[in-house]
């Protein structure tokens, strides 16, 4: 009997294990540690959190395969890691070391400004973020197994992932209701392949999981990117640039979980300690956003 | 028919999609509460160390294990993993069923992988002839059963990846992902 690895179902379908769960962002082995402790159900193996990249300035790469290494020795829970966008080889780095999933990730700089990664000659999977539904279908058409919102990562600001969210399933409600021949004008419109554009119609969703990601900074944003219809959480700077890392980590995977029960929503909410400070995404001069790279 | 299906975290909806296929009334289930009154249980794929921080902190152990001393429970991956006896690792566990798995048994996801099964017991129950496609992903292994425990499922190297105990029933893989629907029938079986 023969055996496949690395077909589509087994990438998407690691997404679907996933699902109503919490991606923690973690820069040490002990990070990974209080995260997986906390009820993460994956850790991104990361150098700097988003908002210290933003801090520091400069070029922001693939982070050292050495660190990532000993985060995937310190957990039994999935590790993903970055690789810029359009860097295939630094994706090639990080299947050899065996991450679980690459996060093609517009939080560093991209090192290609036209082309991302030909995701399909891939057996490990990917994520890749998305604004809007043209850019969650293209990114699926280059093999991405799974997409979350671009949200403004290391803000601390949800506003630009509920824009993300919305605009995503706005847009995924309009399809459902045009006519079949009015959905080639709509693919070419939004720049998406007309066969991903059926698939959405006839689905009703994505047909990839979609996070949240970008900006989550407490349990009550996590359970608001749920109820409008995110399939799990990504927390960067959120947790581990906050006062009491392990409560608030613990406290946003209960929100996740509760998402739709108001009463454990304020239960979990209380006496967390700081949340992250956070920089307002609407006063932040255009050439500090990142949401803007991707093709 | 009412079953049940532990939404803490995983794949739930994919189970209950497939459940309602079949024209079963299906519950979330977040909180004891929610097993009021259902035929049948199932645990989904997921992170089995979420899943079970998530039953510890919303009160669900003891009201889980009442549940499957009497009724039928199935756990898929992460949720077989969360039936069994032993994990060899300091995790919670209901130990309702008399299994030891060994997690993450075939490797990191690049070696995730389909294989299609020949599942006796499965083809017997569902009066149908062609094997089963199976779907693991970071897949445990069922490392050995003992006491009234029973394989139904091997790999062609005769590594255990099903078993069966009474109205329990565990995979290692993922019924949920494939349009067959042959293995939710079986299930449901157990539980009328």
């Amino acid at each position: 009997m023969e055996t496949i690895t690395g077909s589509f179902a087994v990438k998407k379908g690691l997404a679907q294990m996933l699902k109503g769960g919490v991606i923690m962002d973690v820069v040490t082995p002990e990070h990974a540690k209080i995260a997986e402790d906390a009820g993460a159900c994956a850790v991104m193996a990361l150098e700097r959190v988003p908002a210290d990249i933003r801090a520091t300035g400069g070029v922001a790469r693939m982070s050292d395969p050495g660190l990532i290494e000993e985060i995937m020795k310190a957990v039994t829970i999935p590790v993903m890691a970055k690789c810029r966008i359009g860097h295939f080889v630094e994706a090639q780095i990080l299947e050899a070391i065996g991450v679980d999933y690459i996060d093609e990730s517009e939080v560093l700089t991209p090192a290609d400004d036209a082309h991302h990664v030909d995701k399909h000659k891939f057996k490990v999977p990917f994520v890749c973020g998305a604004r809007n539904l043209g850019e969650a279908l293209r990114r699926i058409a280059e093999g991405a197994a799974m997409i979350r919102t671009k949200g403004e990562a290391g803000t601390g600001d949800v506003v630009e992932a509920v824009k993300h969210a919305r605009a995503v399933m706005g847009e995924i409600r309009r399809v459902q209701n045009m006519a079949e021949e009015e959905l080639y004008t709509y693919a070419k419109e939004i720049g998406a392949p007309i066969d991903l554009v059926r698939e959405v119609k006839q689905l009703g969703r994505l047909p990839v999981v979609n996070f949240a990601a970008g900006g989550v900074a407490t349990p009550a944003d996590a359970a608001l990117m749920m109820q409008l219809g995110m399939d799990g959480v990504f927390v960067g700077s959120g947790i581990f640039k906050s006062g009491d890392p392990a409560k608030r980590a613990a406290a946003i995977v209960k929100a996740v979980t509760h998402y739709n029960d108001p009463a454990i929503l304020a239960e979990v909410s209380r006496n967390l300690g700081e949340p992250m400070v956070g920089r307002n995404v609407s006063i932040m001069p255009e050439v500090e956003r990142i949401a803007g790279r991707g093709w | 028919m009412k079953i049940g299906v532990l939404a803490l975290q995983g794949d739930f909806a994919e189970h209950i999609s497939t459940l309602r296929r079949l024209g079963v009334e299906t519950v979330e289930v977040r909180l004891p509460g929610h097993l009021d009154d259902l035929n049948g249980l199932i645990l989904p794929g997921g992170e089995s160390t979420t899943i079970a921080r998530l039953a510890v902190a919303f009160g669900l152990m003891e009201p889980l294990r009442d549940f499957g001393r009497e009724k039928a429970i199935w756990g898929t991956c992460a949720g077989a993993i969360f039936l069994s006896k032993d994990a060899k690792r300091d995790q919670p566990l209901l130990g309702l069923m008399d299994i030891t798995v060994q997690r993450n048994a075939f490797g990191r996801q690049v070696d995730s992988f389909e294989v299609d099964l020949d599942i006796p017991e499965l083809k017997a129950a569902t009066r149908t002839e062609a094997p089963y496609h199976a779907v693991f992903i970071r897949a445990p292994l069922i490392e050995s059963v003992s006491g009234a425990a029973q394989p139904i499922a091997t790999l062609p190297d005769g590594r255990i990846v099903a078993a069966r105990q009474g109205k329990l029933l565990a995979t290692s893989f993922h019924p949920e992902l494939t349009p067959d629907t042959r293995f939710h029938e079986y299930f449901l079986s157990l539980a009328e």
